[in-house]
């Protein structure tokens, strides 16, 4: 009898596996295995990138997904995200004012003073990018060490707990159109599918879960000539802000946590008012869990773009609610990539049975390409 | 859908401009009343405000652009009606929002056929599609508007004859090469691209789409302008020979005088969104009421 | 930060069938929907699967949501039960259904999941078939906005559509689309039957099994219910046409190498010495032929 195809698809996924895991273990006896602590406090970078494209606030299991997925951001907010699938919705948390968040850092580019005052916090913004050969071997007891110095020398500012938000100082002035109400039910892109048109909402979660670097790039496009958004960032801010949740016997509202987030608005040009009032600022908003400044800032600049795509029109792609949203996610297009790895034996065969059909057509009659095409009998071509 | 009852022809010059009594034959197959188009918010007083005597189409108060204000005339079978107007008149307006790319602020339009009365701006969104695909047709001066470039001259005819359900690869053939031929267009290059075809051919081939259906009304807006003289004679002429042929009613809109003295048999003109004048082509040419009139009469001789 | 955390038990297992009952009951409910208007793409807040997007996550959301441990079901990809993405759609089924049967027998499968292939074996009423999507929307091809398409099927506007075939033949001679034909249901709804050959798109009209389709990363299940008709877009005087497998020096129609088969689709492939092979794509199909000769499939 004759050749057999290989397939054997069982065994190789298993090779495949213990591949992976030898590479990852492959220090042998030198090595130690990552913690969850060291990748959530020593990478905490990429633990909020996961935390927020997996949409799932639960640093110790991004830390897991980072660490079994060996560091690849878009496998491991997706195996964050395909963890969330198996866990029912059980509360919602309110609309949330986040000015009573608990700050590590704020800044607004608008204006040099702002009420609560500019803290300038964790940015790698004003260092130097360049390499610190100090942390090739690092000295594990002044690594230990530090924080005990730092919060010593650190006198304990007594910062405030509520900051005002500085679009409010606009709102206050009417230089910004009056807040959103608060009592909308926000759209549930969990529950939901997204069928255009959506509502305002369903955009900024969409925004919020989205990959990094798809928002930044759709944003890039926007502020540098695809679009006409040229930002003032009012208020960029990180910091805890509390979860709160009905409590389920008594529906009485309660602090159950905190999660870490990134919360950015932005001002651009400003345009007529409705109702032919006087003009006014437009306003773009981000948020997300973790700190991700890029991110945020993308994602504020794109809901402005947006907002302006479902009221006029899109003009450009980063004001098509449509062609942004559907293309941010980074589960779903990092899957997509993927599956072209996948067979197409059978898909391909039919190719090649139109493209000989073709060139059988082709070759047979001697009619070029421009020819008549299909002749049915009754075509008197 | 609703019949309207016969209306007189004082009621063709709706706006309430000089006109003579124009003599109509044939069965009306168009009735269009109160036709208005505002662009903005629009407010009280934006058609108090505005019109040829303000001498503008845009409301002091709300800023608001009429393109329309009140329009009413009627079309009957197999004939031709003109609609001239310097830019901004509203004379593209009118046609654009009859045949629904456009959806009209206010008014009315009732389109008989057969037996049958469509209360236009009432329709829904599949009735529209269908009245669109079926008993009407549209040739528009922008070529890109009315051909998919991405698709053969042939195959921008097939698709309209595959919305009235004709699936035989065979007939369409046939008929696509019969339509081209009529419209003067070599049925040789029916499977090219339009981008490669002359102006003038663009339009050949449009106007081959819009007869495919052998519509009883027909739209054309523009469709001589920026073409060589001698071209744009020929497609006239190709006008006349379908309407001739084929009993087609057509409103041609535009703002050259030629057009109008050749095709049509009545004319409106247009200026602001209102209609300023209305008649017998012959009279308006001969004996303009209108000062506006009388001004562009006087510069086309 | 959390130092030390301990994850709860309850937070480190995971259910029957993996999703959430919440998710499960409006999938099933999605389903009703998509049986109840054949052909109706129902959009679903798809949930996001431990295997990547594009590798089966629509099927798989609508097995898991259908499957019961009184189940047994069957996976293929590209025809076979034991190509990668098969095997690992399968172990996952197995590992969180506890209680579910598997099997490589069409004819013993309540339910069978595949990618790119319906089985040649004609399937009964007793079974659903849940086909892979990639793409759900046959007008992609010509409307990449999906709320004019929306429009569009609403309003059975399919002659762009058309002309794109049209154009097919005035430049080709041929229809140039190879696998997901666009297929007419119930005589409305044009639907993309997902990347099988032309070769199956028969088996779709008045399937005895009812036949659902899951589009995980496009969020869309529709379905085929049985004995509903599907019919491939064509001109009344241009004939659909399946894969031709006829040799074109003798025109006689090639068999499948292991089996003999003249009447399945075929994969073509080169085997170690360069040469071309012809062989069953469906293996459960060809192993049951060989063993009715009499002689043992060769171990793959």
């Amino acid at each position: 009898m004759g050749y057999v195809a290989i397939k054997g698809g069982g065994r190789a996924i298993k090779g495949a596996t213990a591949v992976l895991e030898m590479l990852r273990t492959s220090e042998g006896d030198r090595g130690t295995p990552l913690s969850l602590d060291v990748i959530e406090t020593q990478l905490r970078l990429l633990t909020s990138r996961v935390l927020s494209e997996g949409g799932l606030y639960h640093p110790p299991l991004a830390a897991l997904a980072i660490k079994q997925m060996q560091g690849d951001t878009l496998e491991a907010a997706f195996t964050l995200r395909a963890y969330r699938s198996t866990r029912p919705r059980l509360l919602e948390t309110p609309v949330q004012d986040t000015s009573g968040m608990r700050i590590i850092r704020r800044i607004s580019s608008a204006f040099k003073e702002i009420p609560g005052g500019q803290i300038l916090g964790p940015t790698f913004d004003y260092t130097l990018r360049l390499m610190r050969f100090d942390l090739v071997d690092e000295d594990p007891k002044t690594f230990r060490s530090f924080v005990r110095r730092f919060l010593k020398d650190v006198p304990e500012d007594r910062l405030p707990t509520n900051f005002p938000r500085v679009v409010d100082t606009f709102r206050a002035e009417g230089l910004l159109p009056p807040a959103s109400p608060r009592d909308i039910t926000p759209f549930d892109i969990t529950r939901e599918p997204l069928v255009f048109p959506v509502p305002r909402s369903a955009a900024l979660s969409t925004m919020a879960r989205a990959e990094t670097g798809s928002l930044l790039a759709l944003a890039y496009s926007n502020m540098r000539g695809f679009g006409d958004i040229h930002p003032t960032v009012a208020e960029l801010r990180v910091g805890y802000l509390p979860v709160l949740l009905p409590h389920p016997a008594t529906g009485e509202t309660m602090e159950m946590g905190e999660v870490l987030m990134t919360e950015c608005e932005v001002i651009a040009m400003y345009e007529e008012g409705e109702d032919g009032g006087s003009p006014v600022f437009t306003m773009g908003y981000g948020a997300c869990f973790g700190h991700n400044e890029v991110k945020a800032i993308s994602m504020a600049i794109l809901d402005r773009a947006l907002q302006k795509g479902m009221r006029d029109g899109p003009s450009n792609p980063s004001e098509d609610p449509e062609f942004v949203l559907l293309h941010i996610d980074g589960v779903d297009s990092m899957g997509f990539a993927s599956h072209y790895k996948m067979p197409h034996y059978v898909t391909f065969q039919s190719d090649m049975d139109r493209l000989r059909s073709t060139r059988r057509k082709a070759e047979g009659t001697g009619q070029d390409k421009t020819g008549k095409g299909y002749d049915p009998g009754g075509d008197p071509a | 859908m609703t019949m309207q009852t016969e209306m007189t022809d004082e009621a063709v010059v709706a706006s309430g401009a000089a006109g003579t009594p124009v003599p109509e034959t044939g069965q009306k197959i168009l009735a269009v009343r109160d036709l208005t188009k505002i662009f903005g918010p629009g407010c009280g007083e934006c058609l108090a405000s505005t019109g040829p005597l303000a001498d503008t189409n845009v409301c002091p108060r709300c800023g608001s652009i009429i393109a329309l204000a009140e329009v009413g005339f009627n079309l009957y079978a197999g004939e031709i009606l003109g609609i001239i107007g310097e830019s901004g008149s509203g004379k593209s307006t009118v046609v654009k929002t009859l045949y629904f790319d456009l959806s009209p602020t206010g008014g009315e339009a009732v389109f008989h056929h057969s037996d049958m009365s469509f209360n236009l701006f009432t329709l829904n969104a599949a009735q529209r599609r269908w009245l669109r695909n079926h008993r009407m047709g549209m040739v528009y001066q922008n070529p890109h508007l009315g051909l998919n470039f991405s698709v053969s001259a042939g195959g921008n005819i097939a698709e309209r004859l595959l919305v009235c359900e004709l699936y035989h690869y065979g007939k369409i053939r046939t008929l696509v090469r019969e339509l081209l031929s009529r419209t003067e267009v070599p049925p040789g290059r029916m499977d090219e691209r339009p981008g490669g075809f002359s102006g003038g051919m663009q339009q050949r081939v449009q106007i081959a789409k819009a007869l495919a259906t052998r519509p009883p009304l027909l739209f054309l807006d523009e469709i001589t302008t920026g073409l060589d003289l001698s071209v744009q004679a020929r497609i006239l002429d190709l006008i006349l020979e379908i309407q001739r042929e084929f009993m087609t009613a057509m409103i041609v809109v535009t703002h050259d005088l030629g057009v109008i003295r050749l095709l049509a048999e009545r004319t409106i003109v247009m200026k602001h969104g209102r209609i300023i004048e209305a008649g017998l082509t012959d009279q308006i040419i001969e004996d303009p009421q209108h000062p506006y009139t009388q001004r562009l009469v006087a510069s086309a001789l | 930060m959390n130092p030390g955390y301990k994850l709860s038990p309850v937070e480190a297992s995971y259910s029957f069938a993996f999703l959430d009952e919440y998710a499960k009951r409006e999938i099933r409910r999605a389903i009703l929907k998509a049986i109840s208007l054949p052909g109706y793409q129902v959009p679903y807040a798809s949930r996001e699967m431990p295997m990547g997007r594009g590798f089966g996550t629509g099927g798989l959301q609508v097995t898991l949501s259908i499957i019961g441990p009184d189940d047994t079901l069957k996976v293929i990809d590209q025809g076979s039960d034991d190509s990668v993405n098969a095997v690992n759609l399968r172990r996952f089924v197995e590992m969180t259904c506890p209680g579910i049967s598997t099997t490589s027998n069409t004819s013993e499968a309540t339910i069978i999941q595949s990618r790119h292939r319906i089985p040649e074996l004609p399937l009964s009423e007793d079974q659903v078939l849940v086909l892979q999507v990639p793409y759900p929307d046959p007008l992609v091809l010509i409307e990449p906005s999906e709320a004019r398409r929306k429009t569009m099927h609403g309003e059975k506007d399919y002659s762009r559509l058309l002309t794109r075939l049209y154009e097919d033949l005035i430049r080709f001679g041929e229809i140039t689309i190879s696998h997901r034909y666009p297929t007419r249901i119930n005589g409305h709804y044009v639907l993309d039957p997902s990347p099988i050959p032309r070769y199956d798109i028969p088996k779709l009209n008045r399937s005895r099994a009812l036949i659902l389709f899951g589009a995980g990363r496009e969020k869309k299940v529709y379905a085929v219910p049985p004995f509903t008709s599907a019919e491939p877009l064509a001109f009344e005087d241009v004939p659909f046409r399946t894969e031709d497998f006829r040799d074109p020096k003798t025109g006689e129609r090639r068999p499948c190498s292991r089996c003999r088969s003249t009447d399945s689709f075929l994969d073509e492939f080169l085997d170690t010495k360069g040469e071309k092979i012809y062989q069953c794509s469906d293996s459960d199909y060809c192993n049951h032929r060989l063993f009715r000769k009499g002689s043992r499939p060769e171990k793959p």
